[in-house]
């Protein structure tokens, strides 16, 4: 059978089941997502308007059999923060079951004309709406449970909290886990405001007696995830008993840290001295001791071998939070230069809860905390900003709009977004290629869309001067195209890490892509595809109004040099230009 | 001299008693290695992925100097 586009009006609450026109019939995941957003919203329309949409798609092979690690589901739009094309995906239950309903993507657009909230349920019997004004006002945590209840064969539940309901800036989409936590977000570019506009508060997917995922090759799609699956349990960190199993991305703070790269206080130091106290490790001591269901080995779907995610437990066993980022406790952390892990495990919550990208949250805390509204450190008061932002005061409204609305509100000049979006935890200044990916990124500033630490500190896929300017566009260009790959087929992006160490991965992980969509794709194909779909995400971008000039750091970057290295932002302007001049020339 | 070695993540287990981000201080001869200190504190090379020293990535063959802080890390990434 073949794969279908739910269409969900919310204006007229119907849904209609299309075939997948040949325009779009060759991707899945961000490129179904970016393609779809490129023909059908315009790129000018205000992302809070009824010309906007959220569209929802699994990868290539997402829910075919023991390919590991390829529950990722892509949630596309125009960014209420960033005014670009969004593409924001996230592990959890989602994707695999809307896969296995053999639906391509989700396309959710029109306002309800009524201002009433509804749930949406997509099963093998076709789109349930329901009106859910019981469930306004209400976070996540609740959100899931209630679902839960109510729907039979533990669903998966894509929902939005308070925040979303706000149409706040940094509203994330949240994701249940197989513990039905809602800990996987969908959370970068406020995407939860995009839905929060549609009316839909919660969608609920049960896969039961669907039709599955169709493999079109299956000889070739086997070869291609034992190759892709051999790569992963062989490498060090991916290993059962390597760095991601045992701690989760929060290895990375201690390290970042001793590279000088942890942006501190507001992006004013590359080191935070109370690095230890928020790492990877001292989260696995607690996890440890504390035992219960704690545990650092936890898969954020069914299928994934890789387990970077964890369950911290309160002191008596019990849940408390899934999952501690390396991201979530650096910006929630070092970056409010908060040493107490017990409040960055309580700030998590609270995201989790609200629907807020943590990231975002935490930045907009540091940004206040240097405009004087805090003292660095306040743990209790930083705490304390998350019931602002639930309640809804005018206080929480400006915290939840993000990083640049907070920072005006606070007359602060140090200000490290780019396109509108805050940067993640690697200093520019001080790892070079991740500045050239901040800046030109199509989603404003994104670690993941061009992970170069991974040769620039980890020594994976080479070994470059994190401190050097020297062939960082190239670099930076490489490493996106080969995420918009990545992507579009449902893989987590960790897979990367072996793949770019071991050849066989990476040719792996084309094949089983291959096998199961019949396409005629090889390990060579990757760079290119990837290109194909960032010129498609640029040239929206362009049409929205960006120009060159907006691939730039923001101007205290060039002017304070950042300690240890005591370094500055020097990249050239020419060279964030050519990164993507190819996009006119090809 | 005097050098402080700190390893982190998987490395842990092989210098138990350093609490986490904690440094052993080192007294080494003149000369020393990088690769040197790291056999000598029965660290395996198949292990370490990344040297640090001094906030810097250098590679095995670089000679230690007085007050370096030296950081042994196995494969890390993430984000
Ligand atoms: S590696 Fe981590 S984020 Fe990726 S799919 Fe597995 S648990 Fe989820």
């Amino acid at each position: 059978m073949a794969k279908k586009i739910v269409r969900i009006d919310m204006s007229e609450l119907v849904a209609t089941y299309e075939n997948v026109p040949e325009k779009w019939s060759r991707w899945a995941g961000r490129g179904l997502t970016s393609a779809i957003v490129v023909d059908e919203v315009d790129p000018t329309c205000h992302p809070l308007g009824p010309n906007n949409k959220i569209v929802i798609a699994p990868g290539w092979v997402t829910g075919s059999p023991a390919a590991p690690s390829s529950g990722r589901t892509s949630f596309g739009g125009k960014s209420p923060l960033t005014g670009t094309i969004k593409e924001t995906n996230s592990g959890g239950l989602s994707g695999q079951k809307i896969a296995k309903l053999g639906i391509a993507a989700i396309i959710i657009e029109g306002m309800p004309k009524n201002d009433k909230w509804y749930s949406i349920f997509i099963s093998k019997d076709g789109v349930e709406f329901e009106e859910v004004g019981g469930l306004v006002g209400k976070g996540m945590y609740e959100v899931d449970e209630l679902m839960w209840e109510k729907y039979p064969n533990k669903p998966a539940v894509i929902g939005i909290g308070q925040a979303g309901e706000m149409k706040l800036s940094n509203a994330g989409i949240s994701v249940n886990d197989p513990e039905n936590e809602p800990g996987r977000y969908a959370g970068r570019g406020g995407l939860g405001a995009v839905m929060g506009v549609r009316g839909v508060k919660a969608i609920v997917i049960d896969d039961k007696g669907g039709p599955g995922v169709e493999i079109a090759d299956k000889d070739l799609f086997t070869q291609g995830r034992k190759k892709l699956t051999a790569a992963i349990t062989e490498h060090a960190l991916t290993k059962k008993d390597g760095g991601l199993h045992a701690f989760g991305t929060n290895v990375l703070m201690n390290i970042i840290n001793e590279a000088g790269g942890l942006p501190t206080r507001n992006f004013s130091a590359g080191q935070f001295e109370g690095a230890a106290k928020i790492s990877g490790e001292a989260v696995a001591e607690n996890i440890n001791e504390r035992g219960g269901v704690g545990t650092t080995d936890h898969p954020c779907h069914p299928g994934c071998i890789i387990k970077c995610s964890s369950i911290y437990p309160d002191e008596k066993g019990n849940p408390f939070v899934s999952v501690l980022e390396y991201e979530t406790a650096w910006a929630l952390g070092a970056n409010c230069g908060i040493d107490d892990i017990e409040y960055v495990a309580k700030m998590t919550r609270e995201c989790n809860d609200i629907g807020l990208d943590t990231i975002e949250a935490g930045n907009t805390i540091a940004v206040a905390m240097d405009g004087g509204y805090l003292e660095f450190g306040d743990k209790e008061g930083a705490f304390k900003t998350f019931d602002e932002i639930r309640k809804g005061t005018p206080l929480g409204r400006i915290f939840g709009q993000g990083v640049e609305a907070t920072a005006k509100a606070f007359g602060v000049y140090r200000v490290p977004t780019v396109k509108g979006q805050s940067m993640p935890a690697y200093e520019p200044r001080a790892i070079k290629g991740i500045g050239v990916t901040y800046a030109t990124s199509t989603m404003g500033a994104d670690h993941t869309s061009g992970y170069t630490i991974a040769p620039e500190i980890a020594g994976v896929g080479g070994k470059v001067d994190p401190l050097s300017n020297a062939d960082k566009a190239e670099l930076s260009l490489t490493f996106q195209a080969a995420t918009a790959f990545i992507d579009c087929t449902g893989y987590c992006l960790f897979i990367a890490f072996p793949i770019l160490d071991i050849a066989e991965g990476w040719a792996g992980m084309a094949e089983s892509v291959a096998g199961v969509t019949g396409m005629d794709v090889t390990g060579d194909d990757v760079i290119a595809m990837g290109k194909e779909v960032l010129k498609m995400e640029r040239l929206f971008n362009e049409a929205a109004g960006f120009t060159p000039e907006d691939d730039r750091l923001p101007e205290f970057m060039r002017d304070e040099a950042l300690p240890p290295h005591n370094v500055k932002w020097t990249m050239a302007d020419e060279v964030l230009d050519k990164v993507y001049a190819w996009v006119h020339e090809d | 001299m005097k050098v402080e070695i700190r390893v982190f993540a998987t490395l842990r287990r092989y210098l138990p008693e350093l609490g986490i981000g904690e440094a052993r201080i080192m007294e080494i001869e003149p000369g020393t290695s990088m690769g040197d200190i790291q056999e000598a504190i029965g660290l395996p090379a198949d292990e370490v992925k990344i040297i640090m020293c001094n906030n810097l990535n250098v590679e095995p063959d670089v000679i230690a100097q007085d007050g370096d802080r030296i950081t042994y890390i196995p494969a890390v990434a993430g984000g």
